[in-house]
């Protein structure tokens, strides 16, 4: 796979115009983490609504193309859905929401820092604590 | 623009084996000097001669193998130390620049450091020169603070004077930027930072690979380098350190080689250097960066620099060309090293590392362990390329491509 195929149109649209971006005024859960190798950075912000459902979801922060698509496009998924969702959430449904795009290991990193960002926030506040399970560069 | 050689570039690539490799099918395009260096055959037959000829401790060894190889390795100590115009048993091997910091942090820190004393460091410097004294600082109570840089990418020396009259215990700075290129006046800040009472610490990990250093003429008290950022092999370096300062010093670390006499309540130690190298030594890497600095040698450094001179003015017109590119650093060749740090429109340096990885190019990209420069660029990560003595014009012109390609992909 080439590098053409990995930045297709829709994580470029998503990259340049990202969905869900920017903060909430009130919200549940908060959670931010980096990239230590690139600088990448996402903040998210959640406001929970009735029976536990993602009522609202946001996010911030800069980086490369891929962290930043596949940051918002995990927002996409996650507004409406219950918080015990995002534990059922893999890095292989990731994957497949950017097109399933041929990625070294130095760039998977960035493609899963949503995630990540996402599940620490979540678990927290369901009283769980989320291992990553490849830490560190 | 006129494309003449400084050195035989083609002879040169012939000394490096892994020039003959691709990547992607591509021709590999080496331009990430500045991270670590590839490594002429001889330096790769140093290793291979000492671990097959000779492999032996050294320094107690009585038979004839160790003989050689304390041989060997006093003399590339040797090599070491005239390469760079130090005096003789100044010149501590260590693993590299982080840990000659890390020395100096410990061996010289713990005990001329005191609570309320003031560090210095710059804001152009690789975290390697900022953490140690981040942790010194907290161990004792000291306070740490930054000289500023000019919109230019200079060190601001008005921040420089104003906080060398607070009287600081010790300025942390770097010969050359491994970002902008900068390369900074070592002679005339540490003579500054001599007459406020400052001790000086200059990391010397992109100047001594890439120009001419001369110690005796720059008037510094502890200066530091890595091997494989100069054609040597990794996990090798020097600190060299006045000798006075070397020998009021502690020791870093205890154990062999380091004592001269050890009883059951206390210790003495060897003499400088060996005071500070304890254990057995990375013999055969200090042998290998011996062969670097033969190898560099033969070339001239003179030659080297005047070869990253022109191969920047190349890529500094030929990048210009490139719409929504941005270069970082000062705008003179003369007053900056062969590295090109840049951002190419709203192209994320990741984003186009991995691009040009495809065309077989290898840059840097993200923030070259220098946060808080990157704060002050207001910028998360750049693109980097930086030169050695065997990059061609065709590297950078293949870079151009590259980015080029970039551009095509990201609708720049």
């Amino acid at each position: 796979m080439s590098s053409a195929d990995i930045y297709r149109e829709l994580i470029l649209d998503y990259y340049r115009n990202p969905r869900n971006f920017g903060k909430l005024e009130k919200f549940d859960i908060s959670a931010h983490d980096t990239n230590p190798l690139c600088g990448d950075e996402i903040e998210m912000q959640i406001r929970v609504g009735e029976n536990s459902k993602i009522e609202e979801i946001k996010f911030s922060g800069r980086g490369c193309a891929i962290s930043q698509a596949s940051a918002s496009m995990l927002t996409e998924l996650a507004k409406g859905k219950p918080l015990e969702w995002v534990k059922l959430v893999a890095k292989e449904d990731v994957f497949k929401m950017l097109g399933d795009p041929e990625l070294g290991p130095s760039r998977v990193k960035c493609a899963l820092l949503g995630m990540k960002v996402l599940k620490t926030g979540v678990y927290g506040y369901l009283g769980a604590h989320y291992e990553d399970p490849e830490p560190g560069t | 623009m006129l494309k003449t050689e400084a050195v035989d570039v083609e002879r040169i690539r012939r000394d490096f084996p892994i020039l003959k490799r691709t990547v992607h099918g591509k021709r590999l395009v080496y331009l990430d000097n500045a991270a670590t260096t590839q490594k002429p055959q001889a330096v790769i037959d140093s290793l291979v001669d000492y671990y097959s000829r000779y492999n032996s401790n050294v320094h107690r060894s009585v038979h004839t193998l160790g003989e050689e190889a304390t041989a060997a390795y006093e003399g590339a100590r040797g090599k070491v130390t005239r390469f760079v115009g130090a005096r003789a048993n100044e010149t501590v091997f260590v693993r590299g620049t982080t840990e000659a910091t890390n020395l100096v942090r410990f061996a010289w820190g713990e005990k001329q450091v005191k609570k309320g004393d003031l560090l210095l460091a710059t804001r152009m410097e690789h975290h390697s020169n900022i953490v140690p004294w981040q942790l010194l600082a907290k161990s004792k109570g000291a306070t740490l603070k930054f000289v500023g840089i000019t919109p230019d990418g200079n060190l601001d020396m008005e921040e420089l004077d104003r906080l060398l009259g607070e009287s600081p215990k010790l300025l942390a700075f770097t010969h050359c930027s491994n970002v902008l290129g900068t390369i900074n006046d070592v002679a005339n800040v540490s003579r500054k930072a001599h007459k406020a009472g400052a001790t000086t610490v200059v990391d010397g990990a992109q100047s001594v690979p890439h120009f001419p250093v001369d110690l005796s003429a720059l008037d510094v008290d502890f200066y530091a380098f890595s091997g494989h950022k100069m054609l040597g092999p990794t996990g090798i370096g020097a600190l060299i350190g006045r000798k006075a300062l070397l020998e009021d010093m502690d020791p870093y670390e205890g154990g062999g080689e380091m004592i001269r006499e050890v009883f059951d309540d206390h210790s003495t130690w060897n003499d400088v250097p060996y005071k500070f190298e304890a254990g057995t030594v990375n013999i055969a890497d200090a042998i290998g960066l011996g062969a670097a600095v033969d190898y560099l040698t033969s070339i001239g450094m003179d030659k080297v620099r005047e070869h990253e001179i022109r191969l920047l003015d190349y890529a500094r017109e030929t990048l210009s060309k490139v719409k929504g590119l941005h270069v970082y650093g000062p705008e003179d060749s003369k007053e900056r090293s062969g590295l090109i740090a840049f951002n190419y429109a709203d192209v994320h340096p990741h984003d186009l590392a991995t691009i040009l990885d495809e065309e077989g190019i290898a840059i840097r990209s993200g923030h070259h362990c220098a946060q808080p420069l990157m704060r002050c660029l207001n910028v998360s990560a750049t693109s980097r390329a930086s030169f050695h003595v065997y990059n061609s014009y065709d590297d950078i012109d293949a870079l151009k491509q590259g980015i080029m390609k970039a551009g095509a992909i990201f609708k720049v």
